[in-house]
């Protein structure tokens, strides 16, 4: 294949499509898990063990995923550095027509969720920053994910950094899902409004999933307890 | 001196044949050898690039814009004409050999005309392999059109960017040419001289717009694909860039010039709005098949055209050609619209303009299959007037568009100097005193695809490969004559603007020797050209260096050529004392005001040789023989 | 009306260059803005100043010479036109206008307002071709075309190479244009047969000429005075994958 030496530009760009595909599918299937918390402890520790016990397969996700973001973020860098050199001489006057902000900001975007994502793994999966709150234990003897969320979440500045980064997350989407139809080759005209649609709709509905969890115990809608006190 | 067109003997429909048969073959590993100089990346200059490329030959190309495909056969807009008779209405080769020698009003090469009309359906064939989207029927099949001096739909079209189309098809094959490094092509770089050697046409002096670099290149056979002369009335509907200066360089090098006088003006454009104006723009004469034409029947009307009723319009040219109606030929619907405009029926704020009407094609048709065919000319009108031509009628104005006249060639397309061959409009051949529409595109393509690379090939197994060296002293001479003149153009250092002379030129020209042209006028404008030469000489300022990109000192080179050739062009309106297709003699007319031919005096061919800088040139005939039709008054009534 | 002009000048390839202000005075609205230029330029030449170099050629938007980035928008902010189809009407007296050359590594300025494009003649070159030799083809109707097909052609084929697309791309990409000329001839029978070289050989081309990544702004879709749809980049992705896939 010729791509093997030295990637062309559209094996990059459907590097990134295909990428940001895995990690999209990632986010959405982290985002059902997560939406159990509205179900109770039970629930959403109960999930959490079935992950663990996954065994095998949980790892085969793992590194399919630390792929996926391995190579996103490298082929985006490779891209942010071809595209600055391909304009030295910047415009003294610039304007632009129909792009978007979310499109003008994935770079940054991006990286913004990068450091949101180690924070987020030393926070919730090597429990690190907030020990007091992510070592307890269930009825069961169990890991209790949903106390760690709910004490976790009831501290506004988690709660803001956590709303702050996702809020990024989702614009990224938005450009990056009609994008990656379009790098992959998948649209045309009867679809290119459509995906776009498609793509706001989606990051939209992703965004307020995810948002509605910090909120929701942030104004004690969702309680450590369910049915009871602080 | 006798010109001798070499026309094959034989029945018309058999010459090319024969002569194909007749002319010599180079053996294909010897073609190498030979080195091909074309100037110009057009219709004509790009195909026959391509094709002798593709033959085997060594071919060196130059144009004076960024990339050879921005020649201006790109602004072609409304098709290209070919005997195929899809529609099965009647066409034939022969019929479109008689309309192309009738449209020319019988002062075209019989032998020429024919063998482009056998060659049209080839033209057709190859584009159509080379991915040019033509436009097609439901059915998958090509789309047909008619055309203005034609009764038959043998027009193909890609929507009004024919032109485009055509060209980029034909830049394709060169390009893919240039890309296997048989054409070596140097853009922005532009033909300055001729150089000559032993009478035989051997190379150019070019001058590299970018550096400035003045050098010499040395070929077996010169191809000048250079286009027409149009822009020397300044206004024009031609590219800025377009010039006469490779053909007049010719001309002053030996080759002959013929017919300067047939110059076509194009009845469809739109009108000029101010002194500042650079340019005109045409819009297709396409339009005139669901367009109608019409002024108020009321002098000096100023009211706008939706409260004139009906009756109160004149369909002028409905009303005096009832057969051909608003598709009568270009040169008889210009000169009908002038000759409303000059009663005052005029229309628009200069009174110069007569209205295109669609309000009855939108009618019976709807607006969105009138958008289907001229969507993006309507477009392009509105960009330009700020009008709605779906709304209100455009109105148009007949504008300088296509030179008929060129460097004399024989049936082979070569000039009378050996090894100088000339294509598409730079040459004289096949449209005689008019063209019809649809023509030019046809011609410049047969040239370059079908007739160039076999007489070429003739030609160059009479001489030896690589004969020609830039050290030759004809080659520095000319060079040096160059370099010497760009010195004095930039050591003028007058007061007036190059295009101040130009804009005066195209006064003088357009007055003068327009759609209308007599003894008087022709005179003066042969007394006041030279003064504004010689004003031009004292007075012209042109900034900066020759080193450099110096688009003031391109143009001051152009217009310097323009200001002797305007004179070699009112010149031969002069001596043709007859008025045929574009040539319009006010002293010759019929009592209906059409254009009275003087077959018995001028059914030839007028040829005009250089004789040096302080003498006349020298007025030379090549008589037409019509032995396969009857010259007869053209008549589209 | 009178407008103040902010113009890119540069002498030649290696000069600095700087933005130097020109004062327009008693610009008719019916001018196109190139027919402004000229004024201006008509008047820097009787005050012994250079005029400004800016190429164009047919002044009816279709030869594609004009380059113009006018308020940071190639060909001005009117759509599907280009500079020389700009008419002053779009302008108010008072306005000041930026005018600046495509900038892109892949065209570098030859002098003020002029680029050198023929990285897009090299990317035609490499692929942008039907390899029909001349003669020795079938009959024009011997291989139908369904209409959809041929239209669609039409539109991608309608691109006139000016560059407005890799100007107006914050990327500098030229995938538009690459795009436009890949799509028209994989849709035709005729351009179908060399459809895996093609696309392989120039977009290897486009990306060794200089030009940036796609990251699909559509920014060239907007720019493009023939408003060539972003459609015809996805369908040049199509084909090169499918064509690397099987090498």
């Amino acid at each position: 294949m010729t791509c093997v030496q030295k990637p062309s530009s559209i094996v990059k760009k459907a590097v990134m499509g295909l990428t940001g595909l895995v990690l999209f599918g990632f986010i959405v299937g982290h985002l059902i898990g997560n939406l159990l918390i509205y179900a109770g402890p039970e629930a959403l520790n109960g999930y959490a063990l079935t992950l663990r016990h996954l065994g095998e397969l949980l790892w085969v996700a793992r590194i399919v995923l630390l792929a996926a973001v391995g190579a996103h973020i490298l082929t985006a860098m490779s891209l942010v550095r071809e595209n600055r050199r391909a304009r030295p001489t910047p415009y003294q006057f610039q304007d632009t027509i129909q792009t978007t902000y979310a499109a003008r900001t994935m770079a940054v975007s991006g990286l913004v969720v990068l450091a949101y994502i180690i924070y987020h793994l030393l926070h919730f999966t090597f429990r690190v920053t907030n020990p007091h709150l992510s070592h307890l234990t269930d009825a069961n003897g169990h890991h209790d994910v949903y106390r760690m969320v709910v004490f976790s979440f009831q501290n506004p500045w988690i709660c803001a950094s956590y709303i702050f980064a996702l809020t990024l997350l989702c614009m990224h989407l938005n450009h990056g899902l009609a994008s990656a139809a379009q790098s992959l080759g998948a649209n045309n005209q009867k679809w290119e409004p459509r995906f776009k649609k498609a793509g706001c709709i989606i990051s939209l509905i992703i965004y307020l999933g995810y948002i509605s969890i910090p909120i929701a115990i942030y104004t004690g809608i969702i309680k450590a307890v369910p049915g009871g006190h602080l | 001196m006798t010109l001798d067109p070499k026309v094959p003997d034989g029945p018309l429909a058999e010459k090319w044949d024969k002569h194909r048969f007749q002319m010599k073959l180079i053996n294909p590993a010897n073609k190498r050898k030979y080195k091909i100089i074309i100037v110009g990346t057009g219709l004509a200059g790009a195909s026959a690039g391509a094709s002798l490329a593709e033959l085997g030959y060594e071919v060196e190309s130059f144009c004076y814009q960024d990339s050879p495909r921005r020649a201006h056969s790109i602004a072609a807009q409304g098709g290209i004409n070919a005997a195929k008779n899809y529609p099965n209405d009647g066409d034939s080769i022969w019929r479109l050999f008689y309309d192309t020698v009738k449209g020319g009003d019988f002062r075209a090469r019989e032998a020429n005309v024919y063998r482009l009309a056998q060659v049209s359906n080839a033209i057709i064939d190859q584009c159509v392999a080379q991915g040019v989207p033509f436009a097609r029927e439901y059915s998958g099949y090509l789309d047909n059109r008619s055309f203005g001096g034609a009764q038959v739909s043998r027009t193909f079209y890609a929507r009004g960017q024919t032109g485009q189309q055509l060209l980029l098809g034909a830049y394709q094959a060169f390009s893919r040419q240039i890309g296997l490094g048989k054409v070596k092509m140097y853009p922005r770089t532009e033909m300055l001289d001729l150089v000559v050697v032993d009478g035989h046409a051997k190379g150019i002096v070019v001058r590299d717009m970018v550096t400035g670099q003045i050098r010499t290149h040395s070929a077996d056979a010169v191809v000048l694909a250079t286009g027409g002369y149009g822009n020397a009335f300044y206004l024009s509907t031609n590219a800025k860039g377009c010039n006469v200066t490779a053909a007049y360089r010719a001309y002053k090098k030996g080759a002959f010039f013929a017919n300067p006088c047939y110059t076509q003006i194009h009845p469809t454009c739109i009108p000029v709005s101010g002194d500042y104006q650079s340019k005109l723009t045409l819009m297709s004469e396409s339009l005139r098949n669901d367009g109608r034409i019409w002024v108020s029947k009321k002098k000096g009307d100023k009211r706008p055209p939706a409260q004139i009723p009906e009756e109160e319009r004149d369909y002028y040219l409905e009303r005096k050609y009832p057969s051909f109606g608003n598709l009568a030929p270009r040169d008889i619907s210009s000169r009908s619209a002038k000759e409303v405009c000059d009663e005052g029926h005029g229309v628009g704020e200069s009174g110069l303009g007569v209205y295109l009407d669609f309000a009855d094609a939108i009618k019976r048709l709807g607006e969105n299959a009138i958008r289907e065919k001229y969507g993006n000319l309507f477009h392009m009108y509105e960009k330009i007037t700020g009008e709605n031509p779906y709304q209100m009628p455009m109105r148009i104005y007949p504008a300088v568009h296509y030179t008929m006249g060129g460097l004399w060639v024989d049936y082979n397309l070569m000039s009378n100097l050996p090894g100088l061959f000339v294509a598409g409009e730079a040459n004289f051949s096949d449209h005689g005193a008019n063209r019809l529409g649809a023509s030019a595109l046809m011609q410049g393509l047969a040239d370059g695809y079908f007739v160039l690379p076999y007489t070429i090939g003739d030609y160059l197994s009479k001489v030896k490969p690589g004969s020609a060296k830039t050290d030759m002293p004809e080659f520095q001479d000319a060079k040096e004559e160059i370099v010497a003149k760009t010195k004095r153009l930039l050591g003028v250092k007058g007061k007036k603007t190059v295009d101040e002379f130009h804009r005066e030129l195209g006064h003088v020209l357009w007055g003068y020797c327009g759609m209308a042209r007599d003894e008087e006028g022709l005179k003066k404008a042969l007394v006041r050209i030279p003064e504004i030469r010689e004003e031009f000489w004292k007075n012209v300022c042109v900034l900066g260096s020759n080193e450099e990109l110096n688009q003031s000192l391109e143009k001051a080179g152009r217009v310097a050529d323009f200001l002797e050739f305007g004179e070699l062009l009112c010149l031969d309106a002069l001596e043709r004392r007859e008025s045929c297709g574009g040539h319009f003699r006010v002293e010759h007319q019929t009592e209906e005001g059409e254009a009275k031919r003087d077959d018995r005096k001028f059914c030839h061919v007028a040829a005009w040789e250089y004789k040096g800088p302080n003498a006349s040139p020298e007025r030379h005939k090549e008589e037409l023989k019509y032995e396969n039709v009857t010259l007869a008054t053209r008549s589209y009534k | 009306m009178n407008l103040t002009l902010k113009v890119w000048r540069q002498k030649h390839k290696e000069d600095q260059g700087l933005m130097v202000t020109y004062e327009a005075k008693d610009i008719n609205s019916h001018m196109s803005f190139l027919e402004m230029l000229d004024v201006v330029n008509e008047d820097l030449i009787k005050k012994g100043e250079e005029p400004i170099a800016f190429d164009h050629d047919c002044r009816e938007g279709i030869c594609g010479a004009c380059s113009l980035m006018i308020n940071g928008v190639p060909h001005g902010s009117e759509k599907g036109i280009t500079a020389c189809q700009l008419h002053m009407r779009h302008f108010k007296d008072g306005d000041v206008i930026y005018i600046e050359p495509w900038r892109a590594r892949a065209f570098p300025v030859i002098k003020d307002l002029i680029v050198d494009r023929s990285a897009f003649d090299r990317i035609i070159q490499s692929g942008g071709f039907v390899s029909a030799t001349t003669g020795g083809v079938p009959d024009a109707n011997a291989i139908p075309i369904a209409k959809p097909d041929s239209d669609s052609a039409m539109d991608a084929a309608a691109c006139i190479g000016c560059g407005a697309c890799v100007a107006a791309c914050p990327n500098a990409s030229a995938m538009l244009f690459v795009g436009a000329k890949v799509s028209q001839l994989a849709l035709l029978p005729q351009g179908k047969i060399e459809r895996e070289q093609r696309v392989l050989n120039m977009v290897r081309t486009m990306d060794e000429e200089n030009f940036g990544n796609c990251t699909n702004h559509f920014e060239c879709e907007a720019a493009c005075p023939k408003e060539i749809s972003v459609q015809y980049i996805a369908q040049m992705n199509r084909e090169y994958l499918r064509a690397a896939a099987k090498q």
